[in-house]
């Protein structure tokens, strides 16, 4: 049985700044990092390789400098990398996406073993959208289990896994046959550190690079053509300027005097 | 008898790059390029080949930041000018590809909510997005209704009246007994194909977020993702505006040649509707037979979270004092915690807080954690990035307190204080606990 995590190289967000003068992105120095939930995908299928000896395919759609990231899962324990790259991929919003990860997935389902498990990230930090594990799910026909915080138990021979799913306030047990697309949150796992051997031994390791002419998709169903949604226009918020306080270095009595009395005028302190 | 004039081309130009204005989106203008002349760099910028351009402006055109222009020689913007003080502008000719995409919107009318339920008590953010939903069907002239589905459900199609929906969508059956995304994306996908809503608005929270990943590659169709502002342009098409590149930037998204168009809204980013005793609407109740073997999944338990300790909800607090990166260590929020005890509220957390192992994860406001609107929220030592921002912006109160005077969560703040937040802290809860002391007294 073949175990596929999807990951994503993505900007960290974290570290982005706007400019204030210009109010545009400071995007200088913003290092590339591997989607932070992506790495626990992946902890969960080196884990699953460690129990069951089953085989791990890293897969992700992105730029040629994606590469990176892949070798990184290499690095791990994940035994292929693949590389969805091609600029008519380019531009995808979320559908498109799920489009291209699918027909990999299928492929490597029909032409090396049959895929058992696909594990994502809840979410990229760059979209936020939680929407490709869903969509790829949907167009495999995989069973659909978002934001698995524990894996309770999986019955290879029978196909069966019980997953606990994190939600609002609660926890829910799930039992469902395999293959499923498992979408993971942080509290799942905690990734390990690649070893020195390993990283050698990846630094030799092949990314493979997987373009249109390997998946033959409908250029109307890929990239730009095959998105939905578009973005039309980028901007940071106006705001206006907040009301300064006294001078809450030299005299912070002053200014938090200053404060409490606004709030009492505006009846707004509960006392 | 034609003009015997030489025709003089008009110069299509070519593009190129602003400085500074590509935001690295993802290729778009790579991908739209029909003469492959773009080339992406390691920051994921184009390089354009001047050479290439056959200046069809489709990079230009798909461009989310602006951040391409069409590039002319000062001999071209004279044939430029010269042929715009002679020749008329041609009239547009309609597209036949065009018109089909028109007809086939056409066939799409009303606004949906679909109403979340577990155990037939309803999500607060399924009555939020009736008020946003019904300002969207009035814009349109259209309906809005509620899509309630669930076992022993029937109930919500009145509270959904009240809360501004028109007509409810009903599918009842004990199969939808616990949300499970197969029969529930089945169900959704039955009454789209049957109904045709333009517009389908679900919760992002754990369940809507699931299901609407699943229907919207189901009827393929653009799903935009945490939506904080829903409006409609001039040709009824629904502007999405959510936060992008990690909450860092707003950004307005379209779904313009698709339909439905679907959008998940946060809980607590859309005030709630008036409520509305007894208005009445209509139930359009579909029977669907979907057999319970047919679903392989099975939901087995439900717990509900205990309340521990650090288990506090910050959704629901009238006043939150949040700390960020400017509190130093884990132990400072005690100071947080004095003040908070003192007016009744709770303590949250920014990002940096939270990852930095602070504060524990639920305490968490912004992109990626809670959105909240209390009466007032204090940021204490919080610098304000967008995806923080975009957390607690619609508090009643904001204030903010930090040592940089230029931080951005100044921009944001009804009152700011500029200082030390060590000092200024323990001063507000100090004065207050004077001031009730003071009032107690008379």
């Amino acid at each position: 049985m073949l175990i596929v995590v999807c990951i994503k190289q993505v900007p960290d967000t974290t570290q982005v700044q706007i400019d204030p003068v210009t109010n545009t992105l400071v995007r200088e120095g913003i290092p590339f990092i591997v989607n932070p939930y992506d790495t626990h995908a992946l902890e969960e299928a080196l884990r699953l390789k460690d129990r069951f000896g089953c085989r791990v395919a890293a897969i992700s759609m992105g730029p040629p400098n994606a590469e990176a990231t892949l070798r990184k899962a290499l690095a791990l324990g994940a035994d292929r990398a693949i590389l969805l790259s091609d600029r008519v991929f380019g531009g995808a919003d979320t559908l498109a996406t799920s489009n291209v990860l699918a027909a990999a997935i299928s492929r490597l389902d029909s032409e090396l073993e049959k895929v058992g498990i696909v594990l994502c990230g809840k979410q990229t930090i760059d979209g936020d959208t939680a929407q490709v594990g869903p969509g790829i799910a949907s167009r495999l026909s995989l069973q659909q289990l978002t934001l698995v915080d524990r894996i309770l138990s999986i019955e290879l021979n029978d196909g069966k896994i019980r997953v606990s799913r994190k939600l609002e306030g609660r926890h829910e047990i799930v039992e469902s046959p395999l293959p499923a697309m498992l979408t993971v949150v942080r509290e799942l796992n905690r990734p390990r550190y690649p070893k020195v051997p390993m990283r050698l031994a990846a630094a030799g390791g092949e990314v493979e690079i997987w373009n249109n002419q390997v998946l033959k998709l409908d250029e109307n169903t890929i990239g730009l053509k095959g998105s939905p949604t578009w973005v039309t226009k980028i901007f940071s918020p106006e705001r206006a300027k907040g009301e300064i306080l006294g001078d809450g270095y030299a005299d912070p009595d002053g200014a938090a005097k200053m404060l409490i009395e606004k709030l009492l005028a505006k009846d707004m302190l509960p006392v | 008898m034609a003009d015997t004039k030489p025709r003089i081309k008009r110069p299509l130009g070519v593009a190129r790059l602003l400085d500074g204005a590509c935001i690295a989106c993802g290729a778009r203008c790579q991908s739209a390029c029909p003469a492959n002349c773009i080339e992406m760099n390691d920051t994921g910028e184009p390089v354009i080949d001047p050479a290439k351009c056959i200046g069809c402006r489709k990079c230009v055109k798909v461009c989310p930041a602006s951040a391409l222009e069409m590039y002319f020689t000062p001999e071209q913007l004279k044939i430029i000018e010269e042929l715009s003080a002679t020749s008329t502008p041609a009239a547009d000719n309609a597209d036949p590809e065009e018109e089909a995409v028109a007809r086939k919107l056409l066939q799409y009318r009303g606004v949906w909510v679909f109403v979340e339920q577990t155990e037939g008590e309803a999500a607060k953010v399924s009555w939020e997005l009736m008020g946003v939903g019904s300002r969207l069907a009035a814009s349109l002239g259209v309906e809005l209704s509620a899509m309630v589905i669930g076992e022993n459900v029937r109930h919500l199609c009145a509270e959904a009246f009240a809360y501004g929906a028109s007509r409810c969508y009903l599918v009842d059956s004990p199969v939808f007994r616990h949300y499970r995304t197969e029969p529930y994306a089945q169900a959704c996908c039955v009454l789209i194909e049957k109904h045709k809503p333009e517009i389908i608005l679900m919760g992002a929270t754990g369940m809507g977020r699931d299901l609407a990943g699943a229907v919207a590659t189901r009827v393929s169709t653009g799903l935009t993702a945490d939506c904080t502002g829903l409006d409609i342009d001039e040709k009824r098409n629904l502007m999405q505006t959510r936060p992008a590149f990690g909450g860092n930037i707003m950004a307005t998204i379209m779904c313009d040649r698709f339909r439905p168009q679907m959008s998940t809204v946060r809980p607590n980013v859309m005030p709630m509707p008036p409520y509305q005793e007894g208005a009445q609407g209509e139930i359009t109740e579909e029977l669907l037979a979907i057999p319970e073997e047919s679903i392989l999944a099975k939901v087995l338990e439900i717990s509900h979270d205990s309340h521990s300790r650090s288990a506090v909800d910050i959704t629901g607090a009238e006043f939150i004092i949040s700390g960020g990166r400017g509190m130093m260590a884990p132990e400072n929020f005690s100071i947080l915690q004095e003040l908070a005890d003192e007016i009744g509220g709770v303590v949250g957390a920014s990002r940096s807080a939270v990852d930095a192992g602070w504060m524990p994860g639920d305490r968490q406001v912004g992109q990626t954690g809670k959105t909240v609107r209390p009466k007032i929220y204090i940021a204490c030592g919080i610098s304000g990035a967008i995806q923080h921002l975009v957390g607690m912006q619609d508090s009643d109160m904001i204030i903010a307190i930090n040592r940089d005077r230029n931080a951005p969560i100044f921009e944001v703040a009804t009152y700011g204080i500029v200082g030390d937040l060590f000092r200024v802290v323990p001063a507000i809860t100090r004065q207050i606990r004077e001031l009730k002391t003071a009032r107690n007294r008379h």
